[in-house]
This record gives C-alpha cells, structure tokens and sequence, in this order.
C-alpha cells in the first residue's frame, strides 16, 4: 500500500509543472467561454451581456469578410499544397540520386515561412516592381502590384502555403518506405498501370498519413495571423482580402479592447474547426485504410 | 501507422537511399526536381542578393547576381531602427535559449512521469494531454492576456517564457515519452535494486540516453520561438525588448523604396540562424527521429 502511494507521490512531482501549466490552459479555457457572454474592456469589471456578443455576429460584415477570407485561404492552399507534397514525394521515393540534398531545399521553406522576415519579402516579391513582375516583363506583360491589389492579395499567401510543401512531403515520404516494394512488384506482374497502381496500393496505404496531414494542416491553417498581419501591415487590406480569422480577433480584441466580444469570436472560431475535424473524422470512414 | 511515425518523420526519415523501385528517364527526373529547387530557393537567393546590392541598382540590376556588391545595406539597416540591431539579437536570443531550457527540464519530467512510472490517474492525465495538443490556441488568448495583465506581466518576457517551464506544449511530451518508452525497463530496474529513487533514475539513467530527443525538441523549440511574432506582439510594447520579428515589422512603417536593400539585410540575419540551426542540425534530427518514430 505505501510503496503505490510513494509512485503516486513520485509521478505527481514529476507531473508538477506540467499541472501548472494545465492550470495556465483549463482556467483561460473556461474563463473565456464566460467572457464570451460579457460586456469586457480591461478596465471595469466584466458585465453579463448574455446572447448579445453572439447577436452581433450576424450584422457584422467585417467578421464574414473574415470568415470567407479564412475559408478560402484553407479550403484552396491545404488540398493544393498536399497534393504537390505527395507528387514530389512520390517523384522521390523512386530512389532518386541526391535525395538527401533535394528533401532538404524542398524542407527548409517550411521553416522559414512563418517568419516576418519571409512574408515581408514575399510583399516585395509580389510587389509592383517585384521578381514576378520582372519575369513577366519579358513577355511583355504588366502585371499588377499583387501583393496590394485586393484581387490578388490573398493568392499571393496561398502561393506561400503551399511554398511550405516540404514538410508533409517528408512526412508522405517516410510513410511511402513503409510500402512494401513487393506489392508494386506483384502488381507490375498483373500487369497494373501506373495510375492503377497508385490508386489500389499507394492512396490506401497512405490514406492514414493523407488524413493526419490534412487535420493538422486544416486546424493550422484555420488559425493563419502571421501572413495576414505582415503582408497588410496589420490592416488586413488591401480591401479587408487579407483580414484572416484570427487577425480580426486580434483588432477587436487588443486594438479595441472589446474583449467580450473577441472570447466569443474565438469560441465562433472553435466551433468551426471542430466542425470541420469532425466532419473531417466522419468522412474519414469512407476513405482512410487502415491495415492491420 | 501511428501518430508518432507520421509526427517524428515530418524531419528526416532514417534511410537515405532506397532500392529503385522502378526505373526511368533519370536524366529529365533530375532536370525537373532541380527546376523545383531553383523555384523554391529562388526566393531566398532574391533576398540575399538584394541584400548585396546599392540602394540606387535594386531597381535597375534585375540579375541574381550583383553587378556591384555592397556590405552597406548592413551597416545602415542594422542602426535603422529604433534600435541597434544588436538589443533585438540578444532579446531573441535570451527567450530562446531560456524557452529551450523550460522545455527540455519541464517536459521530460512530465515525459519521464507518463513513460516510466505508475500512479493514479495517469491514463486520464495522458489523454488530457494529447487533448492539449490539439487545441487551438487562439481560444485561450484574451483570458491569457487579462491574467498576465493582473499579474503586472506585460512588456515582460515572462509571458513568453513562464508556458514553456510548464510542459505546455504537448507535441514535446509525447516526443519523449515515445523515445523513453523505447528505453529497456531493465535500466530502470537495474538503477532501483542499486538503490536509486525515481529522481536520480531519471537524472542520472534515463537523462543521458534521452540526449537525441532533446535534441529534436532543442531544434524544434529554437525555430519556433525565434520566429515567434503574435506573442511578442501581443505582450511587448517597449522597443528596447523588442525580439528580432517584431523589430523587422518596424521597416513596415517607413516604407521608403530607399530602404529595401536594408530590410533584406535585416531579414537575412535573421533567418540565417535558423537555416545554420537546420543545416547543423539534420544529422541529430534524424537520429532523434528514427529512435522515436520508426521501429
């Protein structure tokens, strides 16, 4: 009896910053589902507003530009930037020379692209005067300023997206070892095509790693700041075509001080993600293989 | 497949070459991965050369490579802010090497504890914590923001470093707990009939074999909190603590066509440590990743 209270001592202990830091993650939790329901600025003491933060939301233009800006964002960069993820891994896993060296240059962008340093370049790159444009040139094209024109402005941070390839190609490519060459080889024999053969081996036996790719990448993705802060200097503009979710909730929350209504804001935005995972679960029993 | 394969892999998988599987035209294969490369790279070759060039050629030089190179982007750009550029590189410094800290004592203990030990409740704990993982984030950062607020903790670093002395990050946890579950029990066992208590099994046994996780999770924590900017933004207002991303977002506001050339110098520095951390790093990546992920 007492040694199994002396484990249990010794795994509280250890486990004791980690309880800290379940207090610093449970309390905010909860606490910012009940300021989703007040009237807050800091300053003064939160008042019950009930509904009245949840009512607001149907008049506010400025959140559904968010919202589709966000849904756009998500729904055409994470399937995009996959696919190309797979076909450079699947291009790799062909035993190419110099592997080592290309997963590598294709990888490191995944790295930076969070950055402020990569997306204020990336202003300038999709700038008036920009590469993109200076290739253009020699064809005798104008294009315009991308990066601020309100037409374009988002696709330029999709192209930044799926820029960052690289690291669920790593991933499909470590997934892709795990095939046996034998199955391709038997299949070969039956005589398969390529695309048969991708579509009955390689799709179902990565489908596990496609579908953990894709939440971790839609849940990320819904949560986009970095990109929408920098490339519009905060504004979200040009035009409101790059207030991303997250950085709505930011200008209500902290430029503001509406805080009641940025609690609900975030919880609006919880819901959708966990919307989408869900259904994204679901739809999993239809296509994702597991073999055991 | 399991969470952790696909997880630990997303760096390096362990094998290099593998046996062709079918072969091809490798010639035109290695044309169109290399064309890939140039692409993806090309961004990054930009700036840096633009970095090089004088303020007056950035326009009218549109080659890669400068007709006249110029180190003076760098000495402007690094006194053009509110700051030398010098305070932002030993702020960041400074949270990453601390948040590096927290994470390698805070979350192997918690690893250590859901790996190795038997106690109550560790089950429910260890689910909670993968539930931590997926949370997003933004969901915690207005009540966050009020309590760091009541605890006099804005324009302090403690906002950004205290989370990381307190295992919050899941991903990692679940890191080493992998790579520790991998460890024999017999160590443990071995270390207890020596008469070693759970503490010094865990500092003096189990520390020193979980070296390449730590270093997986050093690398990890390293890009991550250099290239931070909500945070900082969030709860840093006085330019002198100021990290390097948000000092770089000051080039914004004098967004004179005169200074492109030391933006990119700026912006170059500060990515050069991390392509330095990935560069020197891939070979202890992989090692921390094919112990933890692949059997």
């Amino acid at each position: 009896m007492t040694a199994i209270r002396r484990q249990d001592r010794a795994g509280y202990l250890f486990l004791l910053p980690w309880f800290g830091g379940m207090v610093f993650m449970i309390v905010p939790f909860f606490a910012s589902l009940y300021l989703a329901f007040t009237d807050y600025d800091l300053l003064t003491a939160p008042t019950w507003a009930g509904l009245d933060n949840f009512r607001r939301m149907f008049d506010d233009a400025k959140l559904h530009q968010s919202l589709k800006v966000t849904i756009i964002y998500t729904v055409v960069s994470v399937p995009l930037s996959l696919i190309v993820a797979l076909a450079v891994a699947m291009v790799l896993d062909r035993g190419v020379r110099g592997l080592a060296i290309y997963r590598s240059v294709y990888y490191l962008p995944s790295l930076l692209a969070g950055s402020v340093a990569i997306v204020m370049l990336w202003r300038y790159i999709f700038g008036y005067n920009g590469i993109v444009n200076d290739f253009l040139s020699w064809f005798g094209i104008q294009g315009p300023g991308w990066a601020s024109d309100p037409r374009y402005a988002l696709s330029t941070l999709i192209l930044l997206h799926i820029w960052t390839f690289g690291s669920p190609m790593v991933i499909f490519l470590a997934g892709l070892r795990q095939i046996p060459a034998m199955y391709y080889e038997a299949a070969s024999m039956d005589g398969a095509s390529g695309w048969r053969q991708f579509r009955s081996i390689t799709l179902p036996l990565l489908s596990p790693i496609i579908f953990f790719n894709l939440v971790q990448a839609l849940i990320a993705s819904f949560q986009t700041f970095t990109q929408g802060y920098v490339i519009s200097n905060g504004t979200g503009g040009p035009g409101e075509s790059t207030l991303f979710y997250n950085l709505y909730l930011y200008q209500k929350g902290f430029a503001e001080f509406d805080m009641g209504y940025a609690s609900a804001l975030a919880w609006l935005l919880l819901v959708i993600i966990a919307g989408f995972t869900a259904v994204n679960f679901l739809a999993a029993r239809f296509w994702v293989f597991y073999d055991n | 497949m399991t969470l952790t394969m696909t997880r630990d892999t997303s760096v390096e998988p362990p094998v290099d070459q593998p046996p062709p599987k079918r072969r091809r035209p490798r010639f035109l294969r290695h044309v169109l991965l290399s064309a890939v490369g140039v692409l993806m790279m090309y961004p990054l070759l930009w700036m840096i050369s633009s970095s090089l060039k004088p303020s007056n050629t950035v326009f009218t030089d549109e080659s890669l490579w400068p007709a006249v190179v110029d180190l003076g982007n760098y000495a402007r750009g690094w006194t053009a802010l509110s700051e030398p550029f010098e305070i932002y590189l030993v702020n960041s410094l400074v949270i990453v090497i601390l948040s590096i800290i927290g994470n390698l004592l805070s979350c192997s203990l918690a690893a250590y504890a859901f790996a190795r030990l038997r106690f109550t409740g560790r089950k429910l704990f260890f689910a909670m914590m993968l539930g931590t993982m997926m949370l997003p984030g933004h969901v915690l950062v207005v009540p966050q923001y009020v309590m760091f607020d009541r605890l006099e903790w804005l324009n302090t670093y403690y906002p950004l470093l205290v989370p990381h002395f307190l295992a919050t990050n899941g991903f990692y946890i679940f890191l080493m707990v992998q790579f520790m579950r991998s460890l024999p029990q017999e160590l443990d066992d071995a270390a207890r009939i020596d008469g070693c208590g759970p503490f010094r099994t865990f500092w003096k046994v189990i520390m020193p074999l979980c070296l390449p996780a730590f270093a997986t999770t050093a690398i990890f924590t390293f890009i991550s909190v250099w290239n931070e900017f909500f945070g900082p933004l969030l709860y840093l207002t006085d330019p002198e603590l100021y990290t390097v991303p948000l000092a770089l977002r000051q080039f914004m506001d004098s967004e004179g066509q005169s200074q492109w050339g030391e933006m990119f110098a700026m912006s170059f520095l500060s990515l050069a440590p991390v392509i330095g951390f990935f560069i020197a790093g891939q070979k202890y990546l992989v090692k921390g990743i094919a112990t933890t992920g692949l059997r």
